[in-house]
Formats: C-alpha cells, sequence, structure tokens
C-alpha cells in the first residue's frame, strides 16, 4: 500500500513538473509576415515580456508589452506608421490609423478597415 | 482515431436520413401563427415554427419565402409536415412541394373555417402524424448521409486561433468520407473575398461566388447611410479583439480547412451536385444563416463562438464550440465541445478536430446539443425587400 502511494506520488510529482517548466504561451502569431500577436492568456501586464509562439512554422519569439492587454487583443510586434498596412493571417486585414510602437495594444484606437 | 463509418438516423421515404424526428406545423404566414402554435400545444411530440412574414412579398422575395417554407418541410428532420395559411393557393404550393418527398403532409386554411375549427381539424391530423412518427426507430445510415452546415458567431480572434480552424480540420477529415458540407455569411467574407473565390473548384463556381459577393457588397454599400464599422465588426467581436471586417473575414474563413467548394447556392437552395462543399449565399446573422441552411437540407450543424453566441434551430440541432476559455467557463451551459485548450497548447488541432468530430456523431445519434436542451428554436425567414 505504501509503495502504491509512493508510486503514484512519483507520477503526478513528474506530471506537474512536466507542466511548470513547459514553455508558456502567452501571444500566438498565425503567420511569420504578420505585424500583430494575439494574447491567449487572461491579459498580459505593461513592460510584461511575453513569448510568441508562431503557428505557421511551428517557432518562437519575444516581445515586450507596452500597455496591459487583455485576452483575444492584439499586440504590435513592431513599430508602425500611420498608413501602414496591418498583417495578420499573412494578409490585409486594415490601416494604421495612428501611430503605433512595438508592445502596444492594437484595436479600433489605431487601426481602420480599408473596405467601409 | 478511427472516423466511426456509420450514424444512428431516421430514414426518410426519398433516401435521405435525418439526425432527428420531428413532426412540424409550419404556418404559410403570420397570421397562421396562433393556429399552428395552437395545434403544437394540444399534440405532444409536433412543433410550431411561427414567423414574420409570408404576406404580399413577391418576386425573388416570394420565391425565398416558398423556398425556405418548402425546404424546411423537405429537411430529412423532420418526419412529417402539417401546413396551415390562411389561403388554400399557396399552402398547396408548400404541401405539393413537401410531398415529393413521400413524407406524409397535409395542408390547412384557415379563411372560411375560422381558427377554432382549424385547430380542432388540425389537431387530429396532427396526433395521427405524431404517433405515426413516434414508431419510427433509429437506423444504421452510412456517415455519407450527413450533410454539415457552419457558421460562426459571437466571433472574436479565438474564432480564428482555434475553433473555426478546428472546424476545418473536421471538415478536412469528413469530405473525403462523402458528406455534404455549406458555409455561408457572404458579408463576413468581405476582406478574404478573392481569397476564398480561389477555393472555387471550377472556374465556374469561382465566377458565381465572386458575382454573389459583388451584388451583396453593392447592396450593403447603396443602404449604408454611414460607417459600417459599428455593425461589422459587430460590438462584441470588437469586445473580443476583432478590429475590423477583414480580420473577421479571414478568420471565418479558417471553418473551411483547406476545402474548395463545387457550387454557390442561391439561399435555402438544396444542393444537387453531390457531395462536397457548397457555399450558400446567406445573411451572417445567425438564426437567419441555419434556418436557410436548414432549408437547403442540411441536418447536422457546426456553431463555433467565441464570445458566446446563444442560437439553437427547431429542426437542424446546432452544436457549439469554443475556443474562449473565459466563454467556456462563465456560459459553460450553451457550450458542446470546448477547445479552449488549443490556445494554451494542451491540445492540437487534429485532436480538437477529432473532439468535434465524436461529438458531432453522438449529437447525430439522438444526444441533445445543450441550444436542444435549453430550448433554443430561433427560425427566423429571411426577407429581401418591402412587401407590396
Amino acid at each position: 500500500m505504501f509503495a502504491n502511494r509512493r508510486l503514484i506520488y512519483k507520477f503526478f510529482a513528474s506530471f506537474y513538473y512536466e507542466i511548470v517548466t513547459m514553455a508558456k504561451t502567452d501571444i500566438i502569431i498565425h503567420d511569420k509576415k504578420d505585424n500583430v500577436g494575439v494574447i491567449v492568456i487572461e491579459k498580459v501586464a505593461k513592460g510584461q515580456d511575453c513569448s510568441c509562439w508562431i503557428m505557421e512554422n511551428d517557432s518562437s519569439s519575444k516581445v515586450k508589452s507596452e500597455a496591459e492587454i487583455p485576452l483575444g487583443h492584439k499586440i504590435a510586434l513592431k513599430d508602425l506608421e500611420e498608413g501602414d498596412t496591418i498583417i495578420k493571417y499573412g494578409h490585409d486585414i486594415g490601416k494604421v490609423v495612428k501611430s503605433i510602437k512595438k508592445g502596444d495594444h492594437v484595436h479600433v484606437h489605431n487601426v481602420k478597415t480599408k473596405k467601409w | 482515431m478511427q472516423i466511426p463509418k456509420s450514424f444512428l438516423g431516421f430514414k426518410r421515404e426519398n433516401g435521405r436520413a435525418g439526425t432527428r424526428n420531428h413532426v412540424i406545423i409550419l404556418p404559410v404566414d403570420d397570421i397562421s401563427n396562433a393556429c399552428a402554435e395552437a395545434v403544437a400545444n394540444n399534440i405532444k411530440g409536433t412543433i410550431a415554427l411561427p414567423h414574420s412574414y409570408g404576406r404580399l412579398q413577391f418576386g425573388a422575395d416570394l420565391e425565398l419565402h416558398f423556398r425556405t417554407m418548402i425546404g424546411t418541410g423537405r429537411n430529412p428532420n423532420v418526419a412529417a409536415v402539417i401546413v396551415i395559411g390562411i389561403e388554400p393557393k399557396w399552402t398547396k404550393r408548400i404541401v405539393d412541394a413537401i410531398s415529393k418527398t413521400g413524407k406524409p403532409v397535409e395542408g390547412f386554411s384557415i379563411e372560411g373555417v375560422g381558427d377554432i375549427d382549424t385547430i380542432a381539424k388540425v389537431s387530429k391530423k396532427a396526433q395521427e402524424f405524431s404517433i405515426w412518427a413516434s414508431e419510427k426507430q433509429r437506423e444504421e445510415c452510412p456517415l455519407s448521409d450527413l450533410w454539415i452546415s457552419v457558421k460562426c458567431g459571437e466571433s472574436d480572434t479565438t474564432s480564428g486561433l482555434a475553433s473555426n480552424p478546428t472546424v476545418g480540420n473536421l471538415m478536412d477529415k469528413l469530405e473525403p468520407l462523402g458528406v455534404h458540407l455549406c458555409f455561408g455569411e457572404t458579408s463576413e467574407l468581405t476582406g478574404a473575398e478573392t481569397v476564398c473565390a480561389k477555393r472555387g473548384k471550377t472556374k465556374e463556381a469561382q465566377d458565381k461566388f465572386m458575382k454573389t459577393w459583388s451584388s451583396y457588397n453593392d447592396f450593403i454599400l447603396k443602404e449604408a447611410t454611414n460607417d459600417l464599422s459599428e455593425s461589422q465588426p459587430t460590438a462584441g467581436n470588437i469586445a473580443g479583439g476583432l478590429t475590423t471586417i477583414e480580420e473577421k473575414a479571414f478568420g471565418n474563413f479558417q471553418k473551411i480547412g483547406s476545402r474548395k467548394f463545387i457550387d454557390v447556392l442561391e439561399p435555402a437552395e438544396e444542393p444537387t451536385k453531390g457531395k462536397g462543399l457548397y457555399f450558400m449565399d446567406t445573411s451572417s446573422a445567425a438564426a437567419e444563416c441555419v434556418t436557410l441552411q436548414a432549408a437547403g437540407g442540411f441536418n447536422i450543424h457546426l456553431f463555433p463562438t467565441g464570445q458566446g453566441n446563444i442560437i439553437g434551430n427547431p429542426i437542424e440541432p446546432v452544436i457549439k464550440l469554443t475556443a474562449n476559455p473565459l466563454t467556456a467557463k462563465t456560459m459553460s451551459e450553451h457550450i458542446d465541445v470546448d477547445v479552449s485548450k488549443i490556445l494554451s497548447r494542451e491540445m492540437n488541432l487534429d485532436q480538437a478536430g477529432n473532439e468535434l468530430i465524436k461529438s458531432t456523431i453522438k449529437v447525430a445519434n439522438g444526444r441533445l446539443t445543450c441550444a436542444e436542451a435549453l430550448g433554443h428554436k430561433e427560425f427566423v425567414m429571411t426577407k429581401l425587400y418591402r412587401s407590396a
């Protein structure tokens, strides 16, 4: 009985170790051409060093957040000027209407559609 | 995963199979709703499908009304149909078209009789249909008898990242097994329209798609009195992090995986070119879109949501999935399949697609969806323009 318990404990301990040491992803990027990524944790804090996962080629990168950004919202991966194009999924998803610094929150306050 | 080759469905007279066994009371027009609802209240095992239209419509709008009524009655999830209209002529037109499937269908008109006697007469017929349908048993049907429609709603960035690609993964795995598939949402492909058009299997399908999209877009731009940025994306989409219609469109488009569509269907049109993926010209409003797809003959629906759309349909079971961990937690009674572990990379798309296939087959076999258990029965007709 005692031996069994120890085995069970060892099993869970190794499992726990795997979880805590696995690289945690804060941001997912669809395509390597993208200049924005999506926050996939509840939120990132201002100044947080975030780990990014690029789905297309299964690679990793880092970006420092310049604002608090909630789950599902986008972060700039580079400095962007007014008139620049936002690329996500490797495609044009709109234009920059107010300059954006790398690590800033990207949303309706600084990006507009090109369609209507 | 070994994909099951069959499911337990209801075999219909015309060779199709249903995932449900409804007896419906279908009002032709708005003023026949009261009568239809009274009958459904009298006779257990029947459902009324009240709606707001059916009077003084004309041209393409009237044709769409008939196509939706007839298609709903023809859907294999429906065992038998009662049609009630104010006048006999339009009622008969719908009855005759549904009867071509070989299923029991009977029409009644109220004019010259009144509600009370009509309700009594119809209730007797409805009771007969209900008892008859209750004897139907589920039988083994090939997986290719599944006609799967898809539409997403209250989308956010998690839809484009994970729940829509999960549906795409299911499509990539099930299309080779001979199922029919359908996506729609013409306006929500705006921004991705040229990329989507290239997914047409033939030049003809590609041109038909661009023609359909352009005419919808021209209509939207003509009717727009101001910037559409607040309708598309919606406030819910924006709260979820979606910024532009283009971003929404590329996320939406993930639902078809790497498939190509073989034809473009009119709203509520039944596909005739055999197995494979179809695009249907539909509104992007959830209930309107699913109502049109059900009228096109689709018998099970997959609905990815981000912020938590709660839609259901009276005849086509709607399976909801989300990749948003907050939605999965706060709105769990609406979510059939939780794929939020994709975001934390504890689950990959292949595993998520397999989970969705398992749930789809369970629901096809008769398991209630969350929306069915909660009583969601949104039946919403698409109206093209004002009545005469």
